[in-house]
């Protein structure tokens, strides 16, 4: 976020369409205090700003985009489900946390907990197998039970946000850890609703228009599509005024509260919207496994979350997905680098490690290396020029 | 002032009657099961309050959310057993269940959180990767089999008891060694040089260590009594049940509940958290089993809902 950027959603009154009860005061003191803001020219037409946005379109953005899209006819189902669907599907909860931690400064561990609540919907609402104990399902049709299971997972999102955002920074992580492992506790103990230790097994992803999605190519493009939509939203969000006011709080609270924006509500809607894209994820993560169980949002799987948001590196969206590869493809082979299944060990170090030497993680050390050579490029050209 | 006190008592009514009524049903209808209820949770708030005060006196100083507390528990409770195992002498094992999570910690904090001062979230994410590798190691090295200790006859029989007629003596033993660390952590704090140094650090880092004194001891010591408490914990602990692979994370969540109620960085708020914690989940065991952690979540709903640093926390600058 550029300083012009910053000056620009400051004195436009930011949030105004997204808060209007809080813009008014925002608008008129940016207005009152700095004349210029008249002289701001009027946002580009939409036409020109998709122009703007394709112009910003590199080599490598579409490349990747290639590649996702022809990977699974490349390689064997195995590496299409397993690798692709679930790292996607880990990825889109990733991302989730990576906006709250790294754009709004809120290190949420209770993501994996929002999935997992969205998880337990879709076989509650929807078809499962018989569940331990009497619980059972109220088998309803997948496009009712999803975005019922998706709307659920939010609202228990908004919760967790609304009673973590009443302390700050550090006591965030403590108060969502806390939340997340008392579901845990919860959906292990209840038996009535959550079934208790097994949970639901037998949940499969419907056939929609012919399309079974349980055929690994038709899951990992479902996944990708998810994934996708949830990474531009995010992109995309990121620039809205709400977007910026959010960067804002993540730097300055006090400062953004005297500006006149509503600290608490801001907080509470990024948590709700990282919702969304996390209940998605969880609502992949149960068709991936075809079961849900308490263990699906048990604290291993919370740290998991976080782990693959640090070590994909938190500063760009992309991160998050990064992240999810690696750890996919290390908690596939961890076997065969290490004698026994010792793979929280290889993790556990590699993300020591990683909080250890490079804070902003894969992305850090890639921009590290990009410096590096560009510098020696650079240097190489000097050196050149110098001797004719 | 008035209207404060009004919203007090409003609230004491509020949640005390349907707390009197549901006491006096529960007596009412079966005594006996509400007396060794209210012992049981009794002596879960004491274990509690042995981990959580390690948690909360790291936490008060240095502003180091631990995550890694639950390990330095199972941690300091291998290690006694390793050595209980070996002795036979219960007492010895305690001695080093806390000699052995003090040295883990004061090695973290010399080794890494000494070079990390100030970034609170880094630490934190330092302390879940140690947490994850310790654990895997334990694991490991332990496998998946519950260990349990066997502390002296003297004090692993029953005693008798009024209406339950016989109660555990260990769990008597339990609440009076959670009393006697209380008392001995606040004279620590209170009456001595390095607790009036450790609460002057609480309260101003940069004066403490303006006034002459070697901060970094005082939090290498700090560091090391907390984790101490968490490895002492863990032998009292597992042998008042056992040890097993997944209890560190338990007693990480009950460290964290405990002072997120009772306000971090405070003593005696780890004390009343862990009391309304403990009665609250022995209780919910007892007559709602299935949603017993239900209602230490609402009480920690209900406690950030109007007292958001804890009922005796304050907020830290």
């Amino acid at each position: 976020m550029s300083a012009a950027q910053w000056r620009r959603a400051m004195n436009t009154g930011a949030g105004r369409q997204a808060w209007p009860r809080t813009a008014a005061a925002p608008a008129t003191i940016g207005v009152a205090l700095t004349p210029s803001a008249v002289a701001i020219p009027a946002p580009p037409r939409s036409a020109a700003r998709l122009g703007a946005a394709l112009g910003r379109i590199r080599a490598r953005h579409v490349l990747v985009m290639i590649g996702v899209l022809v990977y699974p006819w490349v390689v064997n189902s195995f590496f299409a489900f397993q690798i692709g669907g679930q790292a996607l599907a880990l990825g889109l909860i990733a991302l989730s946390l990576t906006f709250l931690g790294g754009y709004g400064g809120m290190v949420s561990l209770a993501q994996m907990s929002v999935a997992g609540v969205a998880s337990y919907m879709v076989a509650i609402f929807g078809v499962a197998g018989a569940a331990q104990g009497g619980a059972s399902s109220l088998h309803w049709p997948w496009w009712l039970a999803v975005p019922v299971a998706i709307a659920v997972a939010t609202l228990f999102a908004a919760l967790v946000g609304w009673l973590s955002v009443r302390t700050e920074g550090i006591y965030t992580i403590m108060i969502t850890l806390a939340i997340g492992v008392s579901f845990y506790y919860l959906a292990q103990q209840n038996y009535t609703i959550f079934g208790g230790h097994e949970g639901f097994n037998q949940v499969y992803p419907p056939t929609v228009l012919g399309v079974d999605f349980r055929q690994p190519i038709a899951f990992y493009y479902l996944a990708l599509f998810w994934a996708l939509a949830g990474y531009f939203f995010i992109k995309y969000l990121l620039r809205t005024p709400f977007g910026v006011a959010l960067q804002g709080l993540r730097e300055n609270p006090r400062r953004m509260n005297a500006l006149g924006f509503d600290v608490t509500a801001h907080r509470v809607a990024a948590y709700a919207l990282a919702g969304v894209l996390a209940a998605i994820g969880g609502v992949l993560m149960v068709w991936y496994n075809n079961r849900v169980s308490p263990g699906s949002a048990s604290t291993e799987m919370m740290l998991n979350i976080l782990i693959i948001s640090v070590m994909g590196g938190m500063r760009h969206p992309i991160g998050a997905f990064l992240g999810a590869i690696v750890f996919v493809l290390v908690q596939n082979f961890a076997i065969d680098i290490i004698a026994r299944e010792r793979f929280n060990l290889v993790i556990g170090i590699a993300f020591l490690s990683i909080v250890l030497f490079s804070p902003d993680g894969l992305l850090g050390l890639w921009d590290y290396f990009r410096a590096r050579v560009l510098n020696a490029g650079l240097r190489a050209k000097i050196a050149i020029s110098g001797d004719r | 002032m008035k209207r404060t006190r009004v919203k007090l008592w409003f609230w004491s009514i509020a949640i005390g009657v349907p707390l009197a009524i549901f006491a006096a049903w529960a007596i009412a209808d079966n005594p006996k099961q509400f007396v060794s209820t209210f012992l049981n949770g009794l002596t879960l708030a004491a274990l509690y309050f042995l981990v959580a005060s390690g948690f909360t006196l790291v936490f008060g100083l240095m502003r180091n959310v631990n995550l890694a507390h639950g390990s330095l528990y199972l941690f300091g409770a291998y290690m006694g057993w390793v050595v209980g195992d070996a002795t036979d002498n219960w007492f010895l094992a305690v001695a080093v269940g806390f000699a052995s999570a003090a040295v883990v910690g004061f090695l973290l904090q010399v080794s890494i959180f000494r070079f990390m001062q100030g970034q609170e979230l880094r630490q934190t994410l330092v302390t879940i990767g140690i947490s994850i590798v310790l654990a895997d190691l334990m694991l490991w090295w332990f496998g998946g089999e519950i260990y349990s200790f066997d502390p002296p006859r003297a004090i692993y029989k029953s005693m008798p008891m009024l209406v339950v007629q016989k109660y555990p003596t260990y769990r008597i033993v339990v609440l009076g060694i959670a009393i006697a660390i209380g008392l001995a952590l606040w004279f620590f704090l209170n009456r001595s040089r390095i607790g009036m140094m450790i609460r002057a650090g609480v309260d101003d880092r940069g004066m403490l260590a303006a006034s002459g004194v070697n901060v970094q001891r005082v939090f290498a010591i700090t560091f090391a009594i907390g984790a101490g408490m968490a490895g002492f914990a863990g032998v009292i602990g597992g042998s008042a049940l056992s040890i097993s692979p997944g209890e560190d994370t338990r007693y990480l969540l009950a460290s964290l509940v405990v002072v997120i109620v009772g306000g971090m960085g405070s003593i005696t708020g780890a004390a009343i958290g862990a009391l309304l914690i403990g009665l609250a989940e022995q209780f919910g065991l007892a007559y709602a089993p299935t949603y017993g952690v239900v209602f230490t979540f609402l009480i920690m709903v209900l406690v950030l809902a109007f007292r958001p640093t804890g009922i005796l926390g304050r907020r830290v600058a």
